[in-house]
């Protein structure tokens, strides 16, 4: 156990990136670089958390995160307990809060929790005995997706300060969004959001982002297209009109990523809906997408959220 | 023999006539017999029971206007004794109970079953209002001038609002056949769907789906229009905004039969209170910026505001321990309504006659109810309270069933002493 995992990361949960010091970001950063060499190794497998229980909760469907999150769990030589729970029915009979003191009685030693309501992951860390991870509450914050975003950055482009960020797309619904603002900005990043006033919301320049609604002008000479993917259910007449008048205006195709510095980089969250936010051949152009890095460093990003987390007898906040 | 209570020594305070002086009052059976300065004490006999008042407040009983008392359907949630012990430790000896119960108030039968419920608990005057529309479902209207006749003040779908413009307009309209008030809840619904704060930078940061303050104004500009049309009668409950108050003060001008009430936590409170998703300060309208907060104490403060209602709205644990968006609306507020109250006075915004004022004598004009008043001859319902004692708000030791107050510490001044309702201390504070 190295003397930085004391200190490094004085926090008992990572609920958000939004409280968080350059400082305590640049060192989970640090930790999970080491991971991305361990994990290029044919033997990946640390010993630890050997004998730590890991819970993955998931109110929400995933399957890239709490894969990611397993495979980060079992990599440092946790035990890794799935659950799939269906907020709906929760509802009905047992509550969150039920949830969370049955989950407590089983010891964990982290709980890696996905809601699709905002301040839910909190709330449930109010009742627990163990560190809680939040894997992504509602619209609210998914502070692993910006670590593993701002470690794919750190690693192209060799730093944070100063790089010209636009995020596009759905930013009123987005948890990836405002844990991605929270971070750049943090790390004194420029910050730009995109999207048509329908889905963004209400005093969001409040968060230090410059608006546009304009797909040219919001991409000019930036270092970075992050893409967010639109869901579904949004696309038909609530909040825009079609798929094809979206992608006509939002869409990233070649066109519109030609108003951005020659050397951007273009990012996604996943999963991606192509030729509705994204062009499927500019997702698969490796020179300038880094989706599947994104993947990759999502697995090292989270080995260090729970090296900084997992490990008890810590003073922590 | 008849039962005779004189309150001694007593700072008499009664907003309708404008009184403020050192004074004594009788009591006789259950009504104010005399009142003025030191009253003859020779020849009273010996069957009367005297209260030193010590120089304390005597005012007239609180009359709230907005409360929910669980019964029918949610007496899990608050019943006619523990919301009765609530308006009694509140000092609220009149009160006005919203018809969003389970059954709907919206039949003669259920008017008729509040008022027997109330009596025999016999701790606060309650009155109820009718829903405006069968079932609160924003259709058909209720029998208006029957339900009246049976008891309901005014006519409301509570919680809701009555949407439809047309609806709204035959509301107001058959209303006015009989000089009937209805009350509105001022919120543009397919605006508010779905939300859960004030929309702004704190909900956005929240990442909650919000309300936009416009959903206000907007309701209320269109009823202001339908006002214009019927002349009816017209109260808008609760306002929060600024937009909405300085449309009811350019209505009033206009000459426009309006009026309008706000709860504390509109000017005890704003967003901020939601903090990190504190669904105690979950409630509906939402509560909202800073500017608006101002604006509330601004129309309080220059009469725009007619009166202060407590908004009681009790939640179970169950309600409120949930993620922020899942959890239900609502404070309790009759045990905190005339401290909070006070605080407009303390902080000199308003006169104490003024604050009394609004929790008094008009809502009681409002609606029409023998209360609000300290004169010869009125019911004797009164509430007896130190002015300046500080003291500390403390939640678990509310009357009512539910704690849902985002309150918990909260310093505030002015302690009640004692609650008289028809002549008899139904609270009276310990130590």
């Amino acid at each position: 156990m190295s003397a930085g995992s004391e200190t490094g990361f004085p926090h008992r949960h990572l609920l958000g990136i939004e409280g968080l010091s350059p400082d305590e970001i640049t060192y989970l950063l640090d930790r999970a670089e080491r991971y991305v060499e361990q994990n290029r190794q044919a033997d990946k497998k640390q010993s630890l958390l050997r004998g730590r229980t890991l819970i993955n909760l998931f109110f929400e469907t995933s399957t890239r995160t709490r894969t990611s999150f397993e495979l980060a769990g079992k990599r440092l030589g946790a035990d890794v307990i799935n659950m799939s729970v269906q907020w709906s029915s929760i509802k009905k009979g047992e509550t969150l809060i039920d949830t969370a003191v049955t989950l407590n009685a089983m010891h964990p030693d982290v709980l890696i929790v996905r809601h699709p309501e905002s301040g839910a992951v909190q709330l449930l860390a109010e009742k627990v005995d163990c560190a809680v991870i939040n894997a992504g509450d509602g619209s609210h914050e998914h502070p692993t997706q910006a670590l593993l975003d701002a470690l794919t950055i750190r690693r192209r482009k060799g730093r944070l300060q100063g790089l010209v960020v636009a995020i596009c797309g759905d930013i009123l619904h987005s948890r990836v969004a405002r844990s991605n603002i929270a971070l750049l900005n943090t790390m004194g990043a420029r910050l730009r959001v995109v999207a048509p006033p329908t889905l963004l919301p209400a005093a969001i320049e409040r968060l230090g982002v410059e608006v546009f609604h304009d797909m040219g002008m919001g991409l000019k000479g930036v270092d970075i297209v992050m893409m967010l993917r639109l869901q579904t259910e949004r696309m038909h007449g609530s909040f825009v009109p079609s798929i094809r008048e979206y992608f006509h205006f939002f869409g990233l195709d070649r066109a519109k990523l030609a108003a951005a510095k020659d050397d951007a980089l273009i990012m996604h969250p996943g999963p991606m809906n192509r030729g509705v936010e994204i062009d499927t051949e500019l997702a698969d152009d490796i020179d300038r997408s880094v989706i599947r890095q994104q993947v990759e460093m999502g697995v090292a990003v989270r080995m260090a959220c729970l090296e900084a987390l997992g490990q008890p007898q810590r003073n922590a906040t | 023999m008849s039962a005779r209570t004189l309150f001694r020594n007593a700072r008499l305070l009664d907003p309708a006539s404008g009184l403020d002086r050192l004074g004594d009052l009788m009591v006789e059976d259950g009504k104010i017999a005399a009142l003025g300065p030191a009253l003859a004490r020779d020849g009273l006999g010996s069957d009367i029971a005297i209260v030193d008042c010590g120089g304390a407040c005597l005012a007239p009983g609180l009359v709230d206007i907005r409360v929910q008392l669980g019964e029918p359907g949610a007496e899990h949630k608050e019943t006619m004794t523990t919301g009765g012990l609530a308006a009694a430790a509140g000092g609220v000896t009149t009160m006005v109970a919203l018809p969003n119960t389970e059954p709907v108030i919206d039949e003669l039968a259920l008017v008729e079953f509040v008022a027997r419920r109330a009596r025999d608990i016999a701790l606060a005057n309650v009155r109820t209002y009718a829903a405006a529309t069968k079932g609160l479902k924003g259709r058909e209207l209720t029998e208006m001038g029957l339900l009246a006749a049976a008891g309901a003040v005014a006519f409301t779908d509570g919680t809701a609002a009555i949407a439809d413009t047309l609806v709204m307009r035959r509301a107001l309209s058959y209303a006015s056949t009989f000089d009937l008030l209805v009350v509105q809840h001022p919120e543009e619904p397919s605006l508010a769907m779905g939300g859960a704060m004030n929309e702004g930078e704190i909900a956005t940061r929240l990442g909650l789906p919000a309300i936009s303050p416009a959903a206000e104004i907007i309701m209320l500009e269109r009823d202001l229009r339908l006002v214009e049309i019927t002349g009816a009668r017209y109260h808008a409950a609760h306002v929060s905004t600024a937009a909405a108050i300085d449309a009811i003060r350019r209505a009033k001008a206009r000459g426009l039969r309006v009026s309008c009430d706000t709860a504390p936590h509109y000017f005890a409170l704003n967003e901020t209170a939601v903090g990190e998703y504190r669904t105690f300060a979950k409630v509906s309208p939402p509560l909202r910026s800073e500017p608006d907060r101002r604006a509330v104490v601004e129309g309080l403060a220059d009469g725009t505001i007619d009166a202060i209602a407590s908004d009681h709205t009790p939640q179970d644990q169950e309600s409120k321990r949930l993620p922020f968006a899942s959890a239900e609306y609502g404070i309790v507020g009759l045990e905190t309504l005339l401290p909070l109250a006070l605080e407009l006075y303390h902080n000199g915004h308003l006169g104490l006659l003024e604050v009394l004022r609004k929790l008094t004598a008009r809502p009681a004009e409002l609606l029409r109810l023998p209360a609000g008043r300290i004169e010869a001859g009125a019911p004797a319902d009164l509430v007896l309270f130190d002015l300046d004692r500080p003291w500390r708000i403390d939640v678990d030791g509310f009357h009512s069933k539910c704690k849902n107050a985002p309150y918990e510490g909260r310093p505030v001044q002015g302690r009640l002493i004692r609650t008289v309702l028809a002549g008899r201390s139904v609270f009276i504070a310990k130590g």
